[in-house]
């Protein structure tokens, strides 16, 4: 072994045994990489085949770039809680009933909309730790105890509102935001002037007729994508820069092992089921502020999307692998194909065969990766 | 050898630990000395795990007590056995495959870097010196990026000692490190477990094999259903002895016979 103090300017001993991997296989390990070139594949087929649908002017920009953002938050979500090793099936039903807490609060009881958002986060991130308290202490899938909650939130989601207003869908939220100080920091719009001085350099378009003539068709970029960027960099950072992020991984990847070096697992594992309700409440209030209204049926099938997404994204089902730059690429995906097809006048019902499709290849994707860095044949 | 002049490290004298109605130990003692290598022997079954993870501050020992350097001690968590210098690494539970050398090395102890109000994780650092201490331990790794899912049994096992080594571990738990290792491999842990042995780190090495234990050990303490059957000092002790104290004797020799001597 002394060979290696004099034969550091050397090249280091090698094992024979021990290929040279390629620059290929070793990209290939990186957990972006699928959605990485999905990514680039979707947007040359859209280029392609519907440049001249207006899907790539300012409005059509902004229009499969929100779709995308509303996908990002909860991919974000699901990715972390994800790579710690368990599920959230109850995201969606958590985006209904997020959304329900604020109107009923906010239309029903009067209350000022920053309260009902404020409680309404609070509420939702308790009932995430809940869920995270249950399945650490009694080791039961996170599947099955995020599913009970899938069924709880839905039904009080319908529940309330019926009992209180004898109906599912609640207005006015609109009209009760106004003025607030809280509600802009999720439905309101910033960089209006960038678009006002673009419109003025006559490159993106303005309306013509109407109340508005002359003002730009993009007045702004919504606090949505705002909050989809900010909450994918600064997952990003957490989960590969910092110690936490560490332990977000060793919590996933061997919950036993983690637990010997002293890692405190059962703190982690909670922690990401609190922010995947705090994702999906960003979502809800987002969403709330931009309808003025909230529905018993919103956020349905949204848990699924979420995983799919943050699956494209080269996440393993299994935990301990995974990238949230990968899960915003797989939510970009998501949307830029939902509107494209739109755009391209495809019937809408083929998103769905498109998102088995590619879920379906994802995952063998995934699985021959993860034989590729364990080294299992 | 070593370390017989200094005063054992720890000492644990009577251990009794009873799950309901089974008593897993009654009545271990042992005790480790800086810079020799105790084997702790024993079948299936004879309580080797239990007894380890009651060292290590898995399990609180319902009779007996623990001296730690002299003073009585009791760990509430394997946290606090850690701090206290008592380091364990499970058989496989020492590494986890999907996660980069460094991140393993590091797991648990992270090394911080602030910038501004910030924490972040330090990974120059983190990678440099995981780099040194795998080449100390005889390991060129490509990078510290690297995957533990593709180093050997031998080379996971010899990253999880080193890790423990660079933390100021005073005891080194090995729990059978070598029973799912093929021979190259053992020899390579055997000889990682006499480098770190001539630091002064005491090493509790578990094992079923006599021929591992033999290979390496300053003393061999056999258990067997639950009891401490003795200690004996390297060259006090044949291996056959070694044999039949682990598996009860009798039996044993009739099932040698049949077998050749070969076992």
């Amino acid at each position: 072994m002394s060979e290696a103090g004099q034969g550091a300017a050397l090249a280091p001993a090698k094992d024979e045994r021990v290929k040279e991997i390629s620059g290929l296989r070793r990209a290939l390990i990186r957990p972006e990489l699928g959605a990485i070139v999905g990514t680039i594949a979707v947007f040359v087929f859209f280029i392609a085949f519907a440049a001249d649908s207006g899907m790539f002017n300012a409005q059509g920009i902004l229009n499969w770039s929100t779709v995308s953002a509303q996908f990002m938050i909860i991919a974000v979500g699901a990715c972390m809680l994800m790579i710690a090793g368990e599920f959230d099936l109850s995201v969606g039903s958590m985006i209904g009933f997020a959304g329900m807490s604020i109107a009923l609060i906010s239309v029903t009881l009067q209350w000022p909309v920053w309260i009902a958002i404020l409680l309404t986060f609070v509420l939702c991130v308790a009932v995430g730790a809940l869920n995270g308290v249950i399945v650490v202490r009694t080791g039961l899938p996170s599947f099955i105890v995020t599913l009970a909650f899938l069924f709880i939130l839905r039904g009080f989601t319908i529940f309330f509102p019926q009992l209180i207003e004898r109906q599912t869908i609640i207005g006015g939220i609109s009209d009760a935001a106004e003025g607030d100080w809280l509600a802009p920091v999720f439905g309101g719009k910033i960089l209006g002037f960038v678009f006002d001085w673009l419109a003025e350099m006559e490159m993106i378009a303005v309306f013509e007729r109407g109340t508005r003539a002359g003002e730009p068709i993009v007045d702004g970029i919504p606090m949505l994508i705002v909050w989809a960027l900010a909450l994918v960099a600064v997952a990003h950072v957490i989960l590969t820069r910092t110690q936490f992020g560490n332990w977000v991984f060793a919590a996933g990847g061997d919950a036993q092992a983690a637990r010997y070096v002293g890692v405190p697992v059962n703190r982690v594992k909670i922690l990401m089921f609190m922010f995947t309700a705090f994702c999906a409440c960003v979502f809800a209030t987002c969403q709330v502020m931009e309808f003025g209204s909230a529905g018993a049926d919103r956020g349905l099938l949204k848990e699924f999307e979420a995983i799919i997404a943050v699956v494209i994204g080269g996440a393993l089902l299994t935990g301990g692998y995974g990238s949230v730059i990968g899960a915003a690429l797989g939510a970009l995906i998501f949307g830029v194909v939902q509107q494209g097809l739109f755009f391209a006048g495809v019937e809408s019902s083929l998103f769905r065969v498109f998102l088995g499709v590619i879920l379906l290849f994802a995952v063998i994707l995934n699985t021959y990766i993860r034989r590729i860095i364990t080294g299992e044949r | 050898m070593s370390g017989f002049d200094h005063d054992p490290i720890v000492e644990m004298r009577g251990i009794e630990k009873h799950f309901g109605p089974v008593i897993a130990l009654n009545g271990v003692s042992f005790d480790i000395r800086p810079g020799e290598c105790h084997c702790l022997l024993g079948d299936n079954g004879a309580g080797k795990s239990t007894f380890i993870k009651t060292m290590s501050g898995v399990h609180k020992p319902t009779r007996g007590e623990i001296l730690f350097e002299g003073r009585p001690m009791s760990f509430d968590s394997p946290r606090d056995a850690m701090e206290a210098g008592i380091a364990t690494v499970y058989q496989d539970l020492a590494m986890i495959p999907l996660m980069s050398v460094t991140r393993n090395f590091w797991m648990g102890r992270e090394p911080i870097r602030r910038v501004g109000p910030f924490k972040f994780m330090d990974f120059k650092t983190a990678n440099a010196v995981t780099m040194e201490e795998m080449r100390k331990m005889g390991i060129n790794l490509r990078s510290p990026d690297q995957a533990v899912g593709t180093l050997s049994g031998g080379e996971r096992q010899t990253v999880a000692i080193a890790r423990a080594v660079h933390f100021g571990a005073k005891v080194l738990i090995l729990d059978e490190p070598t029973s799912a290792l093929g021979v190259r491999q053992t020899a390579n842990v055997l000889a990682t477990i006499d480098k770190v042995r001539k630091t002064g780190i005491g090493i509790v090495f578990i094992t079923h094999n006599v021929r591992h234990a033999l290979a390496v050990g300053d003393r061999f303490t056999v258990l067997n259903r639950g009891r401490t059957l003795g200690t004996a000092q390297r060259g006090q002790i044949t291996p056959e002895e070694l044999q039949d104290l682990m598996a009860g004797g009798q039996e044993m020799v009739e099932l040698e016979g049949s077998l050749g001597g070969t076992v």
